[in-house]
């Protein structure tokens, strides 16, 4: 059983690698820098002739696609030479020549280049601090093969987000990050109830085999922890079906967080606490001074 | 944990009662809460621009610029204390590299005054004697980076009185860093107007033109710069201006769109030194052509007629009213001592904000029934008192939101919802564990009290996690993930109090008055 979730898992980091490194991330302009516009056309949008129209100014890579319904697109122009004014230039070139064709400016966003690399700098050590952070704390209240296990529970969380991200082709923004350390946050929830009762059952039950302790503290936790999953999920389905383009692409990260992070902590997290050697002496001697010196 | 003090439960019911009042506010319209005594709390959330609509601007203030002029005042300077002095520079011009200023003098025995006439002059600089025999005088350090500061400052504050005369309801304007600014304005239907307001550096000044006006050969004179027109009528022209300014915008004291024989025109008026200055520089020149210069660019040139003593005028060419409108606007607000890049812009219509707030509240209501039935469903009469305590949890993140005063973004709508359905897992774990203790063989009273006291930790060990990633997202984020960072926060620590202590005081409530035999659960 263990053996197959290892498996599985490591097949889903590879995937995610491979495909973090051969299709790579929708990186959004949150990190790129450039242009983004949420247009709102009057009937339906004729994308083709907008596209021309854009392409013609000559500004580089331009995308536009379909955002929610037939009447508003998305139009993503990459980051413009010249630095950070070059960027609100393209801007008013883009609207002047869409002039005719659009009722509604929905939004208009963007992104120079220094902010872009400031963001993306931010991100990468948000996400560490937070790893390190939790890390720490599971160190401070746990033994620290708890803290391995965990952050490999963690980090396979996330990279099989960033994976699926690329999988999807959705737009990796600074939501998405956000999303992430949702995600870290909810997986470790999860993981650290699973890991208290590992915990008391190892003080509890001094001579019950690891392997068979760590199964009756997953089984134990098991109802607790699809309740928890299923009303998480009941409203992120909510948010998903009616909760609007903008926030989407969040939406999913959060509900496919939920998934991985539930599958990590039950068929992960505790897993490779028997690869990792607890001592359990550690764990329940502290336990044991202390009611000893509260007795006496 | 069942026995819950007298001193407990009123607190908790206190605070209940007040999340419910403070959170109240949000649901009426402002008209019916105008009627409320004085004393009922009064603050409803803030929406971010995201739900309101409106502009979000990233702007650097260019200080290099300011520096760039102050050294070259430096320059303007020393060169006019060495020849009051009658001390002369050898060779005859001075050189300015990187920031500093320097040269050298042909009689090597005065270098001791040369000192003392330029600090004199400058305190702020720091004076080199160059080994082959020169001077390079520079700023010292602090002087520029008080420099950078002040022009911050300055331009943060001009940029406060322009926006202000735009008449935006509630920008707010902050400093962020060393040299930005931060700019959020909501309900900005066009932000190309505010943002042109922005751009412009606005600097006026009057200088005479050379009596041969438009500049022939490429280099001016010596003493005259060569300026490009802004004129429409002659756009590609260039005239060659005395660089000596012959009054200034910082004299001006007001400027106002006006019309004079149906064309607009901008009229201005000048403080009595700039009056003077005016009047000075028409009767000395009468005939001559008067360039006015805005921003690197003559927008006028007009002949001077007669002097001018009165201190005002107008100033014509080819504007329309619009641009009279912001010229005086900018010019009433003061040049800005530096120029602003634009380094992030964010844009929200009203169309798109108004459908946001819409698409949280029906996905927040549906998320809500759902979990609710759910809670029910599983749990029984227990899932309804965690449903209780849900309501009042919600109630309470508003009441929070509500005082202080923070933003409601849409992510902060989803941190929200997620709220709640992470909320009542503190109350699964708990009514999970009194389940067990149930099975076990304890007694309904004991179950509960175990439940309580065993769950405890866990609750405080997996939320104490969660909130180590919402703090970090808070640090991280801006606006929009802010506000999701804040909901979360504040939502995990609400459903720890409501999971804890409400559905807590509800159970040992029904506990009391019905003694049951079993558990329902």
């Amino acid at each position: 059983m263990r053996k197959i979730a290892l498996v599985l898992s490591i097949c889903l980091v590879a995937a995610s690698a491979v495909l973090f490194a051969g299709r790579g991330l929708n990186l959004g302009i949150d990190f790129l820098g450039g242009v983004l516009l949420e247009v709102k056309t009057s009937g339906p949008a004729d994308m083709s002739s907008m596209r021309s129209k854009i392409g013609g100014l000559g500004l580089g890579d331009v995308s536009l696609q379909e955002f929610g319904s037939k009447d508003t697109v998305l139009i993503r122009v990459q980051r413009q030479e010249g630095g950070d004014d070059a960027q609100k230039i393209a801007v008013d070139r883009i609207k002047e020549v869409l002039a005719g064709s659009v009722a509604e400016y929905r939004r208009t966003e963007f992104v120079g280049p220094t902010v872009g690399a400031e963001l993306k700098e931010a991100a990468i050590w948000a996400v560490l601090a937070a790893v390190g952070a939790i890390l720490l704390y599971i160190w401070f209240r746990f033994e620290w093969q708890f803290g391995v296990g965990a952050v490999i529970a963690l980090t396979h969380d996330v990279l099989s987000t960033i994976g699926l991200f690329a999988l999807l082709q959705l737009e990796f923004n600074v939501a998405t990050v956000a999303a992430i350390l949702t995600i870290a946050g909810y997986s470790i929830n999860d993981t650290v109830v699973v890991y208290d009762r590992v915990r008391e059952n190892l003080r509890r039950y001094k001579s019950t085999p690891l392997i068979e302790l760590f199964n009756r503290s997953i089984n134990e936790t098991l109802s607790r922890t699809v309740m928890t999953s299923v009303t998480t999920l009941l409203a992120l389905l909510a948010l998903f079906i009616f909760g609007g383009e903008v926030i989407r692409g969040f939406t999913i990260a959060l509900i496919w967080g939920v998934f991985v992070g539930t599958y990590s902590s039950v068929a992960l997290a505790v897993p490779l606490l028997v690869y990792l050697k607890i001592d359990r002496r550690a764990l329940t001697d502290d336990e044991e001074e202390a009611e000893q010196e509260a007795g006496a | 944990m069942i026995n819950i003090s007298i001193f407990q439960r009123v607190t908790v019911a206190l605070i209940c009662v007040l999340g419910i009042l403070y959170a109240l506010p949000n649901l009426m319209s402002k008209g019916t809460f105008e009627d409320f005594p004085d004393w009922m709390p009064g603050k409803t959330i803030n929406l971010g621009l995201d739900l309101q609509g409106g502009l979000h601007l990233l702007l650097k203030v260019e200080t290099e610029v300011a520096i760039e002029e102050m050294v070259g005042n430096l320059e303007g300077d020393i060169r006019e204390v060495l020849r009051l002095n009658e001390i002369k520079t050898f060779p005859k011009n001075m050189k300015i590299s990187g920031n500093a200023v320097q040269f050298d003098i042909s009689h090597p025995e005065k270098r001791e005054r040369v000192r003392e006439l330029v600090f004199q002059r400058n305190p702020g600089v720091s004076i080199d004697t160059l080994d082959a025999g020169g001077f390079r005088i520079e700023f010292t350090e602090q002087a520029i980076a008080d420099k950078r500061r002040e022009t911050v400052q300055q331009t943060l504050e001009i940029i406060r009185i322009r926006i202000d005369q735009t008449g935006v309801r509630e920008p707010t304007i902050q400093q962020q860093g060393e040299e930005r600014i931060l700019l959020q304005i909501p309900g900005v239907d066009n932000p190309e107007e505010i943002k042109s307001i922005l751009n412009t550096t606005a600097k006026l000044t009057f200088h005479l033109v050379h009596p041969e006006i438009f500049g022939g050969s490429p280099r001016p004179p010596p003493g005259y710069l060569d300026i490009p027109s802004g004129e429409d009528d002659r756009a590609g022209t260039r005239y060659w201006v005395r660089r000596k300014v012959d009054v200034g915008g910082d004299n001006l004291v007001d400027a106002q769109p006006s019309f004079e024989q149906n064309r607009p025109v901008i009229s201005f008026r000048f403080d009595q030194t700039g009056a003077r200055k005016f009047g000075r520089v028409t009767s000395k020149n009468v005939g001559r052509l008067l360039a006015i210069v805005l921003d690197g660019k003559v927008i006028s040139a007009p002949r001077i007629n007669e002097p001018i003593t009165g201190g005002s005028g107008i100033i014509t060419g080819q504007f329309s009213v619009a641009e009279t409108q912001r010229t005086s606007l900018l010019l009433r607000a003061g040049a800005l001592p530096a120029p602003v890049s634009f380094l992030e812009e964010r844009t929200v219509g009203p169309g798109l904000g108004k459908d946001s707030v819409e698409a949280g509240r029906i996905a927040s209501m549906i998320g809500l029934v759902l979990v609710v039935i759910f809670m029910v469903v599983v749990y029984g009469r227990f899932g309804l008192m965690a449903d209780v305590a849900l309501f009042i949890n919600i109630a309470l993140i508003f009441a929070v939101l509500s005082t202080l005063g923070a933003t409601l973004t849409l992510p902060g709508i989803a941190g929200i919802v997620l709220t709640m359905g992470m909320a009542v897992d503190a109350n699964v774990l708990i009514f999970e564990r009194i389940r067990e203790e149930t099975l076990g063989g304890r007694s309904p009273i004991s179950a509960i009290d175990a439940g309580y006291k065993r769950a405890l930790t866990t609750i405080i060990d997996s939320n104490l996690t969660t909130l180590i990633a919402s703090v970090l997202l808070f640090a991280f984020g801006s606006g929009p993930i802010k506000g999701f960072a804040v909901t979360l926060s504040i939502g995990i620590l609400t459903s720890m109090f409501t999971a804890i202590m409400v559905t807590r005081l509800l159970i040992v409530f029904w506990l009391r008055r019905s003694r049951p035999q079993t558990l329902p659960i």
